[in-house]
């Protein structure tokens, strides 16, 4: 799971523009829409493609994308458990 | 200077309209089929990635005979036509407009569908309002507003502004927008398309279906019977996020105040509003809180998207042209699929058609970027 | 009579203000351009970074006038030839292949021109009036009367204007700032100055 979890982070910086961000400076279980990453509306949105267009994963249900997308951890899982690719 | 300060106190109001759309192709077809509660919204398959979606189609099965009496090229854009056809019985027995005319074109996305093919020109939006213009005769280059969804609404107050600055004497505005994948994709990504048919204000509603049409309108300063004088505009940003509305709706509530002060009107004077309402929480969420700032939780309020779909660059027209004949028969059409209110203030959306009294209207849009419009709309 | 106060141009990967050169980086991409003048700016706004090249474009030019700015009713009107041309291109990538099919609503969002003005006025905390037209030529004939009908008639302090090229590696910025007060006659000619990007004067 830590080279899964080490992936995301990188995507994510790559996905939504994270510019002066590096893996090591995204904590496994911090808040990902906390106050440290800046994130919005439409970075959750973003990071919904992201999981389809990598991990073949269909998220239809925003709201359920806020739990999903919580921390690095709960990602994490979430993503091991319905990957398709 | 006095010549100045006499042209912008000069009324100016919105003649003849024509429009193009899923439910007629001139606005007694159309205000005959939204009075009787029929919609333009159907579930269609736009592309295999995207799935059914609820979207109001103008059916281009009947188009050709009409572009056949028109002066209508076949290789020109369909986007194109649907202009051309719009603005062509404005100019009755091949009248041309005359040297102190001018065309305003509203549009989002304009020929967005020609990228997709490799034609890169053939997108370019001043190239279709040129092409427009020369058809029809105008001599001056036309205006062409991309302000997102407020475009159709905003066209309007940039015709008054130019009337009163005595710098035209007479503006064609013309607002158009299609379905194309560009755009529907684009929504579907945001997550803001309902799998329904759209429900503004309702507390079911799950957002928008796409629509289109092509508007045209004529605005002068001479008063006719039949004119509605735009009394009074404004066009406020939010300036809170690009995408989403102000939590305080506070780009509308400053576009609604501005306009009624300088229409030298109240509150109370007000006797119905058409709103943006594209049924999104968002959208029509703020609506409600601009509205209870100002103090029109009370008036009478529909969205005419039910009927249409949004239309985006083409909405701020239709609608206005909708509510323009609305208040030339003191009628006020209602919010179709609309059943709960489902916004944190009050509103008084119409669910059935009345006919009332209406001297004094106020029409709304709000759109990405932050933008909001807001017209009064009087008989006087 | 309202004057031009100020002007910057940006072309060439070099930025000009009031006709005097300000910074440069030249054979770099448009990209690296901006994140370097960003930088050398020295603001603290993580949202640059996600803009598209016309708001990023759009954003420094306005960031350099609006530095000592206080004055909240600043209206925009911006110009241009191909919208959001830059962007949409990008968005249609991502669309084209059915069997690569991945839609982004962050790039979708920028496929509308008048974004760059949303994104000067949250970072200015403008709520003004704007307007963004599209024409192959800067029109001044439309834009010079408007801007002094807003200025007349009070809804707006001053006005930004200008001119904003942005498609692949073509790009310009020719914005001006017109107040009650400046040095410069807000007129044709010399709007026509400063949006011809024939003679940009390199005083270094």
């Amino acid at each position: 799971m830590t080279m899964l979890k080490e992936q995301l982070k990188q995507q994510i910086i790559e996905a939504l523009n994270l510019v002066d961000v590096t893996t090591f400076d995204i904590q496994d279980d911090d808040p990902l829409f906390g106050d440290s990453l800046g994130l919005d509306s439409i970075d959750a949105l973003e990071l919904i493609v992201l999981l389809d267009k990598n991990y073949g994963i269909k998220l239809t249900d925003p709201q359920k994308g806020k739990e999903i997308f919580t921390s690095i951890n709960t990602l994490a899982d979430f993503v091991e458990k319905n990957k398709t690719k | 200077m006095e010549e100045k300060s006499r042209a912008a106190m000069k009324p100016v109001f919105i003649q003849e309209s024509n429009m193009i759309t899923p439910l007629g192709y001139n606005l007694d077809q159309n205000f005959e089929a939204v009075y009787n509660k029929q919609s333009g919204i159907q579930p269609y398959i736009i592309h295999p990635n995207l799935g059914t979606h609820n979207i109001a189609r103008i059916d281009d099965k009947s188009l050709p005979t009409l572009y056949q009496s028109l002066p209508i090229e076949n290789n020109i854009s369909r986007i194109e036509k649907l202009a051309i056809t719009a603005l062509a019985p404005l100019f009755p027995e091949g009248k041309k407009a005359s040297p102190h005319s001018l065309l305003i074109l509203s549009t989002t996305k304009g020929n967005i569908q020609a990228i997709a093919n490799q034609n890169i020109t053939g997108s370019y939006i001043p190239s279709l309002a040129t092409n427009i213009a020369n058809l029809f005769g105008f001599q001056k280059d036309p205006i062409v507003l991309s302000n997102a969804c407020v475009s159709g609404l905003m066209a309007l107050s940039l015709a008054k502004r130019y009337l009163q600055m005595d710098l035209v004497k007479e503006v064609y505005v013309l607002a158009v927008d299609e379905i194309s994948i560009f755009v529907q994709s684009g929504f579907h990504s945001l997550q803001a398309l309902s799998p329904d048919p759209c429900r503004p204000y309702d507390k079911n509603r799950k957002g928008l279906n796409l629509g289109e049409a092509a508007v045209a309108c004529r605005v002068s300063t001479e008063k006719k019977n039949d004119s509605i004088r735009i009394a009074g505009d404004a066009n406020i940003n939010d300036a809170n996020h690009i995408s989403g509305p102000s939590r305080m709706g506070e780009g509308l509530y400053l576009s609604i105040q501005n306009a009624m002060k300088e229409a030298l009107i109240q509150v109370k004077n007000i006797d119905y509003i058409v709103g943006h309402g594209t049924a999104t929480i968002y959208n029509d969420e703020m609506e409600s809180i601009a509205f209870h700032r100002i103090g029109l939780s009370d008036t009478p309020l529909a969205g005419y998207k039910a009927y249409y779909g949004h239309t985006l660059g083409a909405s701020g027209l239709l609608e206005t042209a909708l509510l323009a004949a609305c208040m030339r028969k003191n009628y006020l059409l209602p919010t179709l699929n609309f059943e709960h209110i489902g916004t944190s203030q009050r509103l008084n959306v119409i669910t059935n058609g009345e006919t009332h009294p209406i001297r004094t209207a106020l029409k709304t849009a709000s759109g990405f970027a932050g933008t909001n419009t807001a017209l009064i709309l009087t008989k006087e | 009579m309202p004057f031009i106060s100020n002007y910057i141009q940006i072309r060439n990967n070099k930025v000009y203000k009031n006709g005097l050169l300000l910074f440069e980086n030249s054979a770099v991409d448009f990209g690296t351009f901006a994140k370097n003048l960003y930088q050398q700016i020295g603001i603290v706004y993580p949202k640059f970074y996600k803009m598209d090249n016309l708001c990023q474009l759009a954003f420094l030019a306005a960031e350099i006038f609006l530095q000592e700015n206080e004055e909240k009713n600043v209206g925009m009107i911006f110009c241009n030839y191909e919208g959001s041309l830059d962007t949409d291109l990008k968005y249609q990538q991502l669309i084209q292949d059915p069997n690569n099919f991945y839609p982004s609503p962050a790039v979708f969002v920028y496929t509308l021109p008048n974004i760059c003005i949303g994104e000067i006025s949250i970072r200015h905390d403008f709520k003004s009036e704007s307007l963004f037209l599209l024409a192959k030529k800067y029109q001044t004939q439309y834009i010079l009367p408007y801007t002094e009908y807003l200025i007349s008639s009070k809804k707006s302090e001053k006005v930004l204007c200008g001119w904003l090229q942005m498609l692949g590696t073509n790009y310009a910025a020719s914005l001006y700032l017109v107040e009650s007060t400046g040095k410069i006659q807000h007129c044709e000619s010399n709007i026509e100055t400063i949006i011809s990007t024939d003679n940009t004067n390199d005083y270094a």
